[in-house]
């Protein structure tokens, strides 16, 4: 079970309570927007006629709506990336911190 | 033979020999069972970037999005949507933590965590089954279309795209897959916006011009949603996009795309190419699908083909003469046998990985063996899903893909978000959850207007508002109901310790042992 030792000194590094703070604060948020958003369309579309309404020329509510969730994704896509490669850097401070620890705990044992 | 005919058959001569040439400098790098599945992880992000929009970008997305929106209008532009942002669950949610935890296969990752055959067996059930359906509408899709352009019957282009990509993929496995989509994306991006172009020069290049041109030619209805028609068909059209958004992280080939690139960086970068690419071509469709509407006539398209598939391919015709028809087929073409490939790639890594080498053989396989069974199911499901799709030729293509995905998004999604993320979790829950997920899924089809009509029991087309829950339930009463309890099963070996999954899933960090030594590790010292 020395493996089992391992990733638990991992988990408790403070470089990995870091990290996932850092990943919750953004996916979850990210996510439940996203969702509220796209199922918007699907749901106002099929129950209400409020997204019939004329923006230019006969490019409707709808459309724009439509080509909202493009930039949309665009935007978050970019966001994720743009965090998750400093992310990588808490990792590799989370596997450095593990190490010292390991050190440090192998010779008071 | 007309012009039209020779024209076509040339472009389709000049593209499989390009394949086939590929395939053959390919065949020399496939190697072994890593380069058969994940090109033993050296494709470069950029690389992988237009692979992955060439997964992305099937028949459905090409000719079938094109020919909904020319026959229904903005309703056919919810498959647009949909596929787009359903990149957002893969990215988000399951791309990362499943390649830090895969290695050829989604079974993979879920027997990272949970140490059984069982578990193994259900994911590879699941794989072969999505890849099936989808294939099986691909093919469909690609005998369609043949046999429109070429003096070729319906059967005959079925059976001559299953033998390419049996050959492309027996022979050149993933190294030959990669590349063949990597050509057919930048032939279907170029087919596209050559296409659009055309259209748009006809609208002063202006595409206000042209929705304007389609409210007054063919009417309002053509440019909003499809009018409130009551509480069940509503209900279907936000079961079918909840099928198309969760349904893609659960597609196998797509999430087989993540592992063939070195670390996690480069699969980020390839995101950012392959949501560009996505989104400006899905950004395309209504362009085409009003073009066809408004140049070619709903009634040509309905009269070539009733579910509008071949809306694109006439529009060609109509903007550019037979030579530019001859070019879209045989992007149509390219685009077709490259996504079987990939299919066939994810299904033989179900049942030759997952199945054969890790539940029958229990992993006490040679390298050799390995890459000779990955091969031999490989053609074995060539052959099987030929067979299929000869026997079910008919049918709509996009329907097909949408039981593909609603298999996807209800008996894989369910299973891949509760192993990252639920403690708890048992094996008797996953096996549970994927059972449930796959057939409610296929059983609801079943019981819907689409098989029975008007004696259907189920009144949705689409599943996946009832089936999702339904996985997602079947996980958790089977973890509670059934089963030791994970704690159990961790001090039994069954399954791994969650703090291993949960580490491994977010850091990348693979081989621990290695990784923390003890000395400082430097930078460089990046995951695999």
């Amino acid at each position: 079970m020395t493996e089992a030792r391992e990733w638990s000194r991992v988990a408790q590094t403070s470089a990995f309570h870091e990290l996932m703070q850092r990943k919750k604060a953004f996916i979850i948020p990210a996510t439940i927007f996203f969702i509220i958003f796209y199922f918007g369309l699907p749901i106002l579309a099929a129950y209400t006629t409020v997204l019939n309404f004329t923006v230019v020329g006969a490019i409707t509510g709808a459309y724009v709506y439509a080509f909202a969730q493009f930039a949309m994704t665009w935007i978050l896509m970019h966001l994720y990336v743009n965090r998750a490669n400093k992310w990588d850097v808490i990792v590799d401070r989370a596997r450095q911190e593990a190490a010292e620890a390991k050190t440090s705990g192998g010779s008071s044992a | 033979m007309s012009n039209t005919d020779i024209t076509a058959f040339v472009f389709f001569v000049v593209i499989i020999g390009i394949t086939l040439v590929i395939t053959y400098w390919a065949s020399k790098r496939n190697v072994d069972a890593s380069h058969h599945y994940v090109a033993g992880g050296e494709i470069k992000s950029w690389q992988n970037g237009l692979a992955i929009a060439g997964d992305y970008l099937s028949a459905a997305s090409f000719l079938g999005i094109a020919g909904a929106i020319a026959l229904t209008g903005f309703s056919g532009f919810y498959l647009s949507i949909g596929f787009l942002v359903a990149y957002l669950v893969v990215l988000l949610l399951v791309a990362e933590p499943l390649r830090n935890l895969g290695k050829y296969t989604v079974g993979d990752a879920l027997t990272a965590r949970f140490n059984t055959r069982t578990v193994r067996s259900a994911s590879a059930l699941n794989t072969v089954a999505i890849s099936m359906f989808y294939m099986i509408a691909q093919l469909i899709g690609a005998g369609a279309l043949i046999s429109l352009l070429l003096p070729i019957s319906f059967n005959w282009a079925i059976i001559i795209v299953g033998i390419l990509m049996t050959v492309y993929v027996v022979a050149g496995g993933m190294v030959a897959t990669t590349w063949i989509q990597i050509i057919k994306a930048v032939l279907l991006i170029v087919g596209s916006i050559g296409l659009s172009i055309a259209v748009l020069s006809q609208f002063s290049f202006n595409p206000i011009a042209l929705f304007n041109a389609v409210e007054s030619d063919i009417g309002r209805e053509a440019v909003i949603p499809a009018a409130p028609s009551g509480l069940v068909p509503g209900l279907d059209s936000i079961s079918l996009n909840i099928a198309l958004v969760l349904g893609t992280a659960g597609l196998p080939h797509i999430l087989i795309r993540f592992l063939t690139v070195p670390d996690a960086k480069a699969a980020r970068s390839s995101i950012i190419v392959a949501t560009w690419i996505i989104g400006g071509f899905y950004l395309l469709t209504p362009i085409l699908g009003y073009g066809a509407a408004l140049i070619v006539g709903r009634d040509r398209i309905e009269q070539a083909d009733p579910g509008g598939n071949l809306a694109a391919p006439l529009l060609a015709e109509a903007l550019g003469g037979p030579f530019f028809l001859a070019f879209i087929s045989a992007v149509a073409f390219a685009t077709i046998v490259a996504v079987v490939a990939g299919l066939v790639i994810a299904a033989s890594g179900a049942f030759a990985h997952d199945f054969y080498t890790n539940v029958i053989r229990s992993g006490e396989v040679t390298e050799q063996e390995q890459f000779r069974a990955a091969r031999l199911t490989s053609a074995g499901i060539s052959v099987g899903a030929i067979i299929l799709a000869l026997l079910l030729q008919g049918q709509n293509v996009a329907f097909l893909v949408a039981l593909a995905f609603a298999v996807a998004a209800s008996a894989n999604v369910p299973v891949i978000l509760l192993l990252i993320f639920w403690k708890n979790f048992n094996t008797i829950g996953a096996i549970t959850g994927m059972l449930t997920g796959l057939i409610s899924s296929v059983g609801l089809v079943i019981l819907s207007p689409v098989i029975l009509g008007d004696a259907a029991i189920f009144p949705l087309e689409s599943p996946g508002i009832v089936s999702v829950p339904l996985g997602f339930l079947g996980c958790y009463l089977g973890t509670v109901l059934g089963g030791r309890g994970a704690e159990r099963e961790r001090e039994q070996g069954i399954q791994r310790p969650y703090e291993e999954i949960y580490v491994r899933a977010n850091t990348g960090i693979s081989n621990i042992e290695e990784e923390i030594k003890g000395a400082t590790p430097s930078s460089e010292q990046r995951t695999t």
